[in-house]
């Protein structure tokens, strides 16, 4: 039966709408009255089987594919794990700068100097034990791209100062920096060099960071884009793919005193 | 050209078609008589929920699913067979049935739902604006927006302004509207997709709905948002900076509203505005009564229910 426990009938005063004089059956339909429910979907209704049916075949093959164990960590880790860089973020960055290096080398003949993420981005902690194609699914839902993107040196300041303001454990590769207890930048490295006026870099990031996303404009003022229709979550599976187990470790590279 | 769909030619209808919902109604409501009853079923931001949340879900265990809203579409259909059922858009994005099949399944579990409408949300958008193109291919729906100018993309033709159902001899008009896509979505995904404003549509929408074709009823799909607190463009801004239009089926902000909210429009006559939530947890459920009149000038009716 129609469950109507949580039916909200509530009185309406319609005006006449417009009439309807040219209809074959000349008729005039006013709008008297409405009423309104909502249904919640539970376990009060009962399953229909052919869209049960339809669906299952589906789910089962998703969930064979999700399950597959493609690496390993003893530890559990989250991005809340520690402050200014996390194991977690630092996995991911490197994972980046490791698996787009190459492509940058191949396919743009440019060298990748750094990779910037943002820890917003970071959607899930990972468990310890077997890591699994859904692990990469949990820490990126997003269909997002990687990009590499060509920065001049006045942006690449802009992107130190960004980070030296923030403090917030954003994943970095390629990029070091430390800062004092007033934020005051006091040692900054691009791929271990020192920034170069004049010498433009090449850091990896997302596409939706290239959008300006987490006010990260200096991506916005870039002087050029490499689209490497990478999707985030295709790269770090194919990252725990190469890997038997991961252990990344909060380390230097993002340091205040 | 017109563009009409009559529901009673659609298999499921023509099945219990010659009951006659007068009787129906008159069930419902024994000491009343209402020549048409109407009932609108609707669901927002689904999000390629085609499952229930797992039994251990923090906030919405066992509920939503494909199957179980099947049941309960069909349950209302039974009731009154006069039902229009709506989408208020992204029903793409949100488990992996997207990301393994880019909304194949979405818009076939749609179709075996009995999908009247839906609109294009912002999420319609994320594995581009050609994928959208390629799985209408798999909608027995309508795919509704007229503020979105598709000219120069491959939904050109696709995609259809509104469209109208004929049910039980009542007319309505549904015209879908979406939210502004810059800022929001890549470009690359939306191309050559043209925002425009979706106020001034509306009302060209129900000119030609309500003056031209005559249409009963007048709804609104819409994926701007129930309601923001700046001067963005919102339902319930839209209700009231326009008119013509009985009810705004809204999506995007995954609000949870427990019936619709009543707002006045310019000509200070009722609209209403309904959202349900998201990931098909509820379904939302707007029965419309309307009598036949002699004259053209009946004033507004009081009806006790």
């Amino acid at each position: 039966m129609i469950n109507f426990k949580n039916s909200i009938f509530f009185l309406l005063v319609f005006s006449t709408l417009t009439g309807c004089k040219n209809k074959e059956d000349s008729k005039n339909l006013s709008l008297i009255e409405a009423s309104s429910s909502v249904q919640p979907i539970d376990k009060e209704l009962k399953e229909d089987e052919d869209i049960k049916n339809f669906i299952l075949p589906y789910a089962q093959k998703i969930d064979q594919e999700m399950n597959e164990v493609i690496s390993y960590t003893e530890k559990s880790m989250f991005k809340t794990d520690s402050k200014l860089n996390t194991p977690i973020g630092n996995m991911m960055a490197d994972a980046v700068f490791e698996r787009i290096s190459p492509i940058a080398q191949k396919k743009f003949s440019v060298e990748l100097d750094g990779v910037l993420l943002n820890y917003g981005g970071i959607r899930s902690g990972i468990s310890e034990g077997n890591i699994t194609v859904k692990t990469a699914y949990d820490i990126m839902p997003f269909e997002n791209e990687v990009v590499i993107v060509e920065l001049t040196y006045e942006k690449m300041e802009a992107l130190f100062d960004y980070l030296a303001k923030a403090q917030v454990a954003h994943p970095i590769s390629g990029i070091e920096l430390e800062i004092d207890s007033l934020a005051e930048i006091i040692n900054k490295k691009i791929n271990s060099k020192d920034l170069e006026k004049g010498k433009t870099y090449h850091i990896a990031t997302s596409d939706y960071l290239l959008k300006g996303g987490d006010q990260m404009n200096f991506f916005l003022d870039h002087k050029k884009v490499y689209t490497t229709d990478y999707k985030l979550r295709n790269l770090f599976i194919d990252y725990f793919k190469s890997k038997d187990q991961i252990d990344p470790k909060k380390d230097h590279r993002f340091i205040k005193n | 050209m017109k563009r009409r769909r009559f529901i009673q030619q659609t298999s499921i209808a023509s099945s219990v078609i010659g009951l006659g919902s007068l009787g129906l109604v008159k069930a419902m409501n024994s000491d009343k008589n209402f020549d048409k009853h109407i009932t609108i079923l609707h669901t927002n931001d689904v999000h390629s929920h085609l499952e229930s949340f797992p039994s251990n879900h923090s906030k919405f265990a066992n509920r939503g699913g494909a199957a179980r809203r099947k049941y309960y579409f069909d349950q209302v259909k039974a009731e009154n067979q006069n039902t229009l059922i709506l989408d208020a858009g992204d029903s793409f994005q949100g488990t992996p049935f997207f990301n393994f099949y880019g909304g194949e399944l979405e818009f076939k579990v749609m179709s075996k739902l009995g999908y009247h409408a839906s609109t294009v949300g912002n999420h319609e958008f994320d594995n581009g604006i050609d994928n959208i193109a390629a799985q209408l291919e798999h909608a027995n729906f309508d795919m509704l927006s007229a503020n979105y100018n598709f000219k120069n993309t491959l939904l050109d033709g696709l995609v259809k302004p509104h469209q109208i159902f004929e049910i039980d001899n009542v007319k309505i008009g549904v015209f879908g509207l979406g939210i502004q896509l810059e800022g929001l979505v890549s470009k690359g995904l939306y191309k050559e997709t043209e925002y425009l404003d979706p106020v001034e549509i509306a009302q060209d929408q129900v000119k030609f709905l309500k003056k031209q074709e005559e249409c009963d009823l007048v709804i609104c799909l819409s994926h701007l948002g129930y309601s923001y607190k700046n001067e963005k463009i919102d339902d319930l801004k839209l209700a009231e900076k326009t008119s013509g239009i009985d009810l705004i089926v809204g999506g995007h902000t995954h609000t949870f509203l427990e019936k619709p909210t009543i707002v006045k429009n310019v000509e200070d006559k009722n609209v209403l505005v309904n959202q349900v939530g998201w990931a098909g947890v509820n379904v939302g459920r707007i029965d419309f009564f309307l009598n036949q009149s002699k004259e053209n000038n009946s004033e507004a009716n009081l009806i006790r229910v």
